[in-house]
């Protein structure tokens, strides 16, 4: 007896229209251990949008899973009857996705996700949801084999938040886009001849901190993502900068107020702001890490990662390898976390599971200009700036480092930040 | 891909050399030669013991901020990872500081930079101690508080993209820029 369940999707929060761009998918490692998982072709269409392509990109990036390629399939089921067990336990198969799309002006997808060792169907969903909400599903869908496979909640129907700059001088332009954490359904939130720096997802999802140069000085703004005029969180006199969000819906900022850069706390409406450090370097890039703040501090010498309480207060340093260390990011329970690592004139993303017997630090990038990563929620890829030859573009990696795709190869995009999990 | 990746990349570096060398001859006609820049000044600018040389009526004017030879050098070049203004930029900050001194109605911008290396955050507090470091300079030779505004934008503005040391060298920088000559 099939049990159908029903999932609604939830309306898209509406964007400012903005230029689409297409990201290119590289994926330069490979991994051995990952699960091998046939993503047949669905029947019936969804516009533009292949569903299971989608699906099969997902999984792929995060390393866990290894795809099987469509010219390899040789049945395409796409109902239960038409299963044989034994055709992907030929081809080398553990799990098996097919599925179907129905729907005139919304989209309907049912989708089936077999064992292929066991020969048992592990599940059986429906989701529905507007016109255009076909990848949104898709994400959806691989989320949810990656929690039914793997025990963890998967990520892929998240966002990132990134910077494009584009030129140089007086001719340079910034803007700042939202997209889908595969690059697609990338829209221009806002566009200024001034530098845009350092976006910031708010607990919730709904909107960015940010930093403009747009009246001149550096100032913290923060804007809905549906739409609206953005606040100013901070816009003192010195530097107004390096926003992150603290659980509480705080926000934690380096200000130069005082005659040097510290890091202070401040409420997402403004206000006044709480000092939480007070040397003589430079203190900056703080971010919740689920135990306490994180910091990059060149008070001995160089930059590194320091820890303090919520409150500021006594810190202690951090990281240890590498001449360089700075901008600590965190998955959403603190366990896994990055940064970028300077060693010998060449910088890159260092990833450390702090949830593992065996803490230590991996190198993940292999440029030598990475930077600004931003780890996904459930920990299991960053995404960062490399440099290719004059231009930035952003890579994904998984967490092992083994399986590394670029995001956008035309777009110029840096600084970003993963959002935190949606919901439906 | 690639190839289309290739043309975006030469296409970006045609534009980068173009702007280095453009905004180069805007903002520092004269390369910061120690020594070179220091007592040439048109009305008698004696770099580092320019409170002297105002004592003798040589005062600077608005025209000499295009004409004068000391007071045309904008930009302080820092070493990597340093704030520390080097010495051989304060003769042409004394010059600033005494054009201030000599105009108290003037006022500057000192725009903090850096490279494009390591963490844009980091920078950009860098760019800051940087602007504040010659900050401080030109008011300990005369400058007042009031007349001196700085402004980092860390490694967002770069002179030139190139990833030399060359170019990193041109982007750590201080630019002096007057918003009131």
């Amino acid at each position: 007896m099939i049990r159908w369940l029903l999932t609604a999707v939830i309306a898209l929060v509406p964007l400012v229209a903005g230029a689409q761009t297409t990201p290119e998918v590289d994926v330069v490692g490979g991994r051995d251990a990952a699960l091998p998982i046939a993503v047949v072709p669905f029947s019936g269409s969804a516009g533009e949008t292949d569903i299971a392509a989608v699906v099969r990109a997902d999984l792929q990036r995060s390393g866990q899973f290894k795809a099987l390629p469509e010219a390899r399939m040789t049945e395409k089921p796409t109902t239960g009857p038409e299963v044989h067990y034994a055709t992907w336990h030929g081809l080398g198969q553990d799990y098996l996705l097919i599925g179907r799309v129905s729907g005139g002006g919304s989209v309907r997808v049912e989708y089936e996700l077999y064992d292929v060792v066991k020969q048992q169907r592990l599940l059986g969903f429906a989701k529905s949801g507007p016109a255009g909400s076909a990848r949104d599903i898709a994400h959806q869908i691989a989320d949810d084999i990656y929690q039914k496979v793997l025990g963890v909640r998967g990520a892929f129907w998240t966002r990132v938040a990134y910077v494009r700059s584009i030129g140089v001088g007086k001719g340079a332009e910034y803007s700042l886009i939202v997209a889908d954490a595969d690059g697609y359904n990338a829209h221009v939130l806002q566009s200024s001849s001034k530098p845009l720096m350092s976006p910031a997802w708010s607990p919730d999802g709904n909107s960015l901190a940010y930093v403009s140069f747009s009246g001149g000085n550096s100032a913290v703004m923060v804007r809905s993502l549906a739409g609206g005029e953005a606040r100013t969180v901070a816009s003192f006199p010195g530097m107004n900068s390096a926003p992150s969000f603290l659980p509480d819906g705080r926000l934690l900022v380096t200000l130069s107020r005082d005659g040097n850069p510290e890091i202070y706390s401040v409420g997402a409406g403004g206000g006044a702001p709480t000092r939480l450090t007070s040397q003589l370097g430079i203190d900056t890039s703080a971010a919740w890490g689920g135990d306490g703040i994180y910091f990059t501090s060149d008070r001995g010498g160089h930059p590194q990662i320091y820890r303090m309480g919520a409150g500021g207060g006594a810190a202690s340093r951090v990281t240890n390898g590498g001449d360089y260390n700075a901008d600590a990011a965190f998955s959403a329970d603190g366990k896994v976390m990055a940064v970028t690592q300077g060693r010998g004139g060449q910088y890159r993303i260092a990833v450390m599971d702090r949830g593992s017997a065996a803490s230590r630090w991996t190198t993940v990038s292999t440029g030598s200009l990475d930077g600004a990563s931003s780890v996904a929620p459930n920990g299991s890829m960053v995404v960062y700036s490399a440099r290719e030859g004059a231009s930035n573009v952003l890579y994904v990696v998984s967490a092992d480092g083994r399986v590394r795709e670029r995001l956008q190869a035309a777009g110029n995009g840096q600084d970003p930040a993963w959002s935190p999990y949606r919901t439906p | 891909m690639q190839p289309t990746v290739r043309s975006a990349a030469i296409l970006l570096l045609c534009a980068a050399a173009a702007a280095c060398s453009k905004k180069q001859v805007k903002e520092a006609p004269p390369p910061p030669v120690v020594g070179s820049t220091a007592n040439t000044g048109a009305n008698g600018a004696n770099g580092v013991d320019a409170s002297a040389g105002s004592a003798n009526g040589g005062r600077f004017t608005q025209e000499d901020l295009d004409r004068d030879s000391c007071l045309r050098n904008r930009v302080v070049y820092f070493d990597l990872d340093s704030d520390v203004t080097k010495q051989e930029f304060r003769d042409s900050i004394g010059c600033h500081a005494k054009y201030l001194r000599d105009r108290p109605q003037a006022h500057v911008k000192l725009e903090g930079n850096t490279d494009e290396r390591g963490s844009n955050e980091y920078n950009l507090a860098l760019g800051e101690r940087r602007a504040r470091s010659v900050s401080s300079v030109m008011q300990a030779m005369g400058a007042a508080s009031s007349q001196v505004d700085v402004v980092s934008y860390g490694e967002e503005t770069p002179v030139c993209r190139d990833s030399s040391e060359d170019c990193w060298s041109k982007n750590r920088r201080v630019e002096i820029l007057y918003t009131t000559p």
